[in-house]
């Protein structure tokens, strides 16, 4: 069951990113993210990551994903114009980004048997759940670095009131 | 050999004393009133003068060393190769020591006078002291490498004295010439001093003269090759030919800078340097012939020349090279004491000759030309006494200086076997002996040709703007007096007066046994020259009545000179004239002293200039040197060109860019981790 | 329960998602989209680490993707409202056209 699984959501996933590369209009790109970020919740779930694809599915895709369709509806972005632009990103992005993906894919293949193999709802211990070994490590250990990030969404939530003002 | 208990560190303020004079004139005696430059000038003389009077006395003391040495922290030290700083004082310095601080400390107090209102005063001393401090290095040395130092450095004060009057055009190229000549010499030196530390493993004289000594089997060879390359640099130093070129031009400097350098003191460098070498000279007959050859020559072919000339100056400088190549003549033969004596008894009447000519050219007010002299005698009469000792003293009559010391060199010509160099000798005496009886009756005798002519100048100035040397750097143009012929005040004179006595009784010390003398200065001479060469051998044998003839001859060839200038020139004034019309051409050839600078400059300036211009200019440093600096910028440039198409403001090739350096880093990560740890 | 899905096959997976992320960023146009392929860039990372921490048996690697993603929402507020303000001015989402900063 794993098998397909992971088969269909992996296959989603990366056609949901292929379209998003594919689409000349800014909304399609928009709602495949949101299909690629769903079957990434369902990996993590498969993965034993279950707070995790909670959060993915909540946070990621209910808010952000969302947060960005409204911008393009507000902006009222249109399809995509053909501009000439830069050929250095074709000419020396390709090959860059082609690279990259040759070489983690040489490097987790070489080292595939090291990896091992997933178990299913595979967690990482029998005793207690995900979200409870997750949250004893966030509020006890790293404590400060949680409330940092608090004091970093104020601050971002101050630059961007700030930045999207209309000035006056 | 040095006495330890004695502590001869004094000898270095000879020539430390002027170089501080130097440097404090230089540096603030432009602010300096010219009293106290004046001052700080003739202390820093006077006290050498005053040290080398008391060496004097202790090393003729009973009982006193020969050669004292003084020596301080190595110099060079590299394997194979010692050199120290240090000096050496025996029989032979004293001498030289005496002539340079004596007759420096004169000419420095007669310049006080003469340059006294000059610009440029304070410049002036600085040079004169930074000559003495080098002129003293060179004569104190005690390797080749110091005396090296000595021997350059007189060539830079010669330069920067003669082109003393820098905003005229010929004293800058006269600069330029003298050190451009001296530097050829010098080449000769160099290589001299190359060879000799590839034979002998060090620069010190001691060293390498011993080397020698112990060695009486050799001969020739390389010691030529030494003998031949120092001889170049005495030629070049000495102005013999064929580097005597710049002497005559040397006249543009102020008359005292003529009389101390080009007299006195650094033209005689040369002679002292062969003098001192004198060990390694006598191995080698054909060096020791060179020498001869081109004494002689060079005294016949300048005393030529001397014949025709009309500016007093370059008489006299004509007279200078002549007499050096007696000098030369003198080392050729092996006569190395006749040859100091008369490097002793010429600097006094040479000295004297030029300080007296600078006196009649201030009386005259900047006049040069003999033929704008005459009957000067009545109105300058200390000039003329004073002036009259020095002619007859050059001229080698009896009892004055010269006689002693030229007539001990023909002698010793004639007696080492080389009557033809006696005889060339022997003519070059009868017309040294014309052409200064010619000066001193065109300028002191005879009707008045001068003009007393109203003048730019402000009254009591001792220099006034004329051609020649004689160039005031500021001219008034508003004040205009005329001006009468006037003598020249006492602090001119008073050197005079002494240098006059010392050329009549300079020569007494060197009265030879032949005519009941002792021979004073040949004794002092004899811990130097210790190994006697062929010539003094034989004289001891030879008969004085040989000596007395040849002593008879040489005063009748000098009174013969006497005679013809007198009848030339006083009794019927147009004798020259009449003679040299009658041959123009040659005349014309001898009073353009033989076309020789013009020779020069055809065959070796000009394809010289023109091998720099096109080739090294235009080419070298055009192309290559130009070429690199461009290439350089048009590198970067271009370069930089390429690399400021990163910088395109485009997010997205900066995006490209990003991808490429992601994926380099990753493999950097990835594959470098195994190179590293290996 | 059959075949069990070796890790490496979420890896690749992961690098898959991250190279069309490059590769989106490097062809779109439209600036709100390439700010949605860093999203997808991030997404993959996240995959990687959830793959890995469920190979280490160890939570370390969830509580990053957990920062990850409060940080991605941070960057993603900020940065949007950057892009309204560029919007404002340029009238613009064309990502050619920001190019002020050339030199």
């Amino acid at each position: 069951m794993q098998l397909a699984l992971f088969i269909i959501f992996g296959a989603l996933a990366v056609a949901g990113a292929l379209n998003l590369l594919l689409q000349r209009h800014p909304i399609n790109s928009a709602l495949s993210l949101v299909v690629v970020m769903m079957s990434l919740a369902v990996l993590y779930w498969s993965l034993g990551a279950e707070f995790l694809a909670a959060a993915q599915v909540i946070v990621y895709s209910g808010a952000i994903m969302v947060f960005f369709v409204f911008v393009i509806m507000l902006l009222n972005a249109g399809e995509e114009e053909r501009t000439t632009g830069s050929r250095a990103a074709y000419i020396v992005g390709f090959p860059g980004a082609a690279a990259i993906f040759c070489l983690l894919s040489f490097v987790f293949l070489s080292e595939s048997k090291a990896f091992g193999s997933s178990n299913v709802g595979g967690y990482l211990n029998h005793i207690t759940s995900n979200i409870s070994e997750v949250s004893s490590v966030l509020f006890t250990k790293l404590l400060l670095p949680f409330e940092v990030t608090s004091v970093l969404i104020l601050v971002a939530i101050l630059g961007a009131v700030v930045l999207a003002r209309k000035e006056q | 050999m040095p006495p330890a208990s004695t502590n001869y560190d004094y000898l270095w303020l000879i020539p430390l004393l002027p170089f501080a004079g130097f440097l404090i004139n230089g540096t603030i005696g432009r602010k300096l009133p010219r009293a106290l430059v004046t001052a700080v000038a003739l202390i820093c003389t006077a006290i050498p003068a005053a040290i080398v009077t008391w060496l004097w006395i202790t090393m003729k003391a009973a009982g006193a060393p020969d050669i004292i040495q003084v020596v301080s922290q190595p110099w060079i030290q590299i394997t194979g190769l010692t050199i120290n700083f240090a000096f050496t004082v025996d029989h032979l310095t004293l001498i030289m020591l005496g002539v340079v601080t004596g007759v420096g400390f004169l000419i420095h107090i007669y310049s006080a006078g003469y340059m006294a209102h000059e610009e440029g005063y304070w410049r002036f001393f600085a040079y004169l002291n930074l000559f003495m401090f080098f002129m003293s290095v060179l004569v104190l040395a005690e390797s080749f490498l110091l005396m090296f130092v000595g021997w350059e450095g007189v060539g830079l004060a010669s330069y920067l004295l003669i082109g003393f009057y820098f905003k005229k055009d010929s004293a800058a190229n006269a600069g330029k010439k003298a050190f451009i000549v001296n530097r050829i010499g010098d080449f000769g030196f160099l290589l001299a001093m190359f060879l000799i530390v590839r034979e002998f493993g060090s620069l010190d004289f001691t060293h390498v003269f011993n080397a020698i000594s112990v060695n009486p089997e050799w001969h020739g060879g390389v010691l030529t090759a030494i003998a031949l390359l120092l001889v170049l640099g005495a030629v070049g130093k000495s102005a013999q030919i064929p580097l005597y070129v710049w002497l005559p031009d040397a006249m543009e400097g102020p008359t005292p800078v003529s009389a101390l350098i080009h007299a006195a003191t650094m033209v005689t460098a040369g002679i002292y340097m062969v003098a001192r070498c004198h060990t390694l000279f006598g191995r080698s007959p054909y060096a020791l012939g060179v020498v001869a050859i081109i004494g002689a020559a060079t005294a016949i072919f300048a005393a030529c020349i001397g014949m025709v000339q009309h500016d007093i100056k370059r008489v006299l400088a004509y007279s200078t090279v002549s007499q050096l190549g007696y000098m030369f003549l003198a080392c050729g033969v092996g006569a190395y004491a006749a040859g100091i004596f008369h490097l002793l008894t010429h600097a006094f009447f040479k000295a004297l000759l030029f300080l007296a000519a600078g006196s009649v050219i201030h009386a005259l007010s900047g006049e040069q030309d003999m033929r704008k002299m005459g009957g000067l005698r009545k109105r300058i009469p200390i000039t003329f006494w004073t002036m009259t000792m020095g002619v007859f003293a050059i001229s080698g009559i009896p009892p004055w200086a010269g006689f002693f010391s030229k007539d001990e060199i023909l002698y010793q010509a004639f007696a080492s076997g080389n009557k033809f160099l006696w005889f060339v000798g022997l003519v070059t005496a009868g017309m040294t002996s014309f052409y200064m009886f010619r000066l001193w009756f065109k300028t002191f005798f005879g009707p008045e040709h001068f003009e007393e002519h109203t003048d730019l100048h402000d009254h009591g100035a001792a220099v006034h703007a004329y051609s020649g040397s004689h160039t005031v750097m500021v001219a008034d143009p508003e004040e205009n007096h005329t001006h009468s012929v006037h003598e020249s005040p006492w602090i001119m004179l008073g050197p005079l007066v002494i240098l006059a006595i010392l050329s009549v009784i300079g020569g007494w010390v060197g009265v030879p046994a032949a005519m009941g003398g002792h021979d004073e200065v040949g004794h002092f001479l004899d811990p130097v020259f210790a190994n006697p060469t062929t010539a003094e051998a034989t004289t001891v044998a030879t008969s004085h009545g040989l000596e007395l003839g040849l002593a008879f001859i040489s005063v009748l060839v000098a009174l013969g000179g006497l005679g013809i200038a007198y009848s030339f020139y006083y009794k019927k004034p147009g004798t020259a004239a009449t003679l040299a019309a009658r041959s123009p051409a040659l005349y014309r050839l001898v009073e353009n002293k033989f076309y020789i600078d013009e020779i020069y400059s055809a065959l070796i300036v000009t394809p010289l200039l023109m091998f720099s211009r096109l080739f090294l200019s235009g080419l070298i440093d055009g192309g290559v040197v130009n070429g690199a600096g461009a290439a350089a910028g048009g590198t970067t440039r271009g370069l930089s060109s390429l690399v400021r198409r990163v910088q395109s403001g485009n997010i997205r090739s900066y995006a490209g860019w990003l991808a490429l350096g992601a994926a380099a880093v990753l493999f950097v990560m990835i594959f470098g981790r195994s190179v590293w740890l290996r | 329960m059959s075949a069990q899905v070796p890790i490496a096959a979420y890896l690749i997976l992961a690098a898959v998602l991250f190279s069309i992320g490059v590769a989106a960023f490097l062809i779109k146009r439209n600036l709100i989209t390439v700010f949605m392929s860093i999203e997808l860039m991030l997404n993959a990372v996240n995959l990687t680490f959830v793959a890995f921490a469920h190979m280490w048996h160890q939570v370390s690697g969830q509580i990053f993707v957990f920062f990850v993603m409060v940080v991605a929402a941070a960057e993603a507020a900020v940065g949007l409202a950057i892009i309204i303000a560029i919007f404002r001015t340029r009238e613009t989402l064309n990502v050619d056209s920001v190019d002020l900063m050339k030199s």
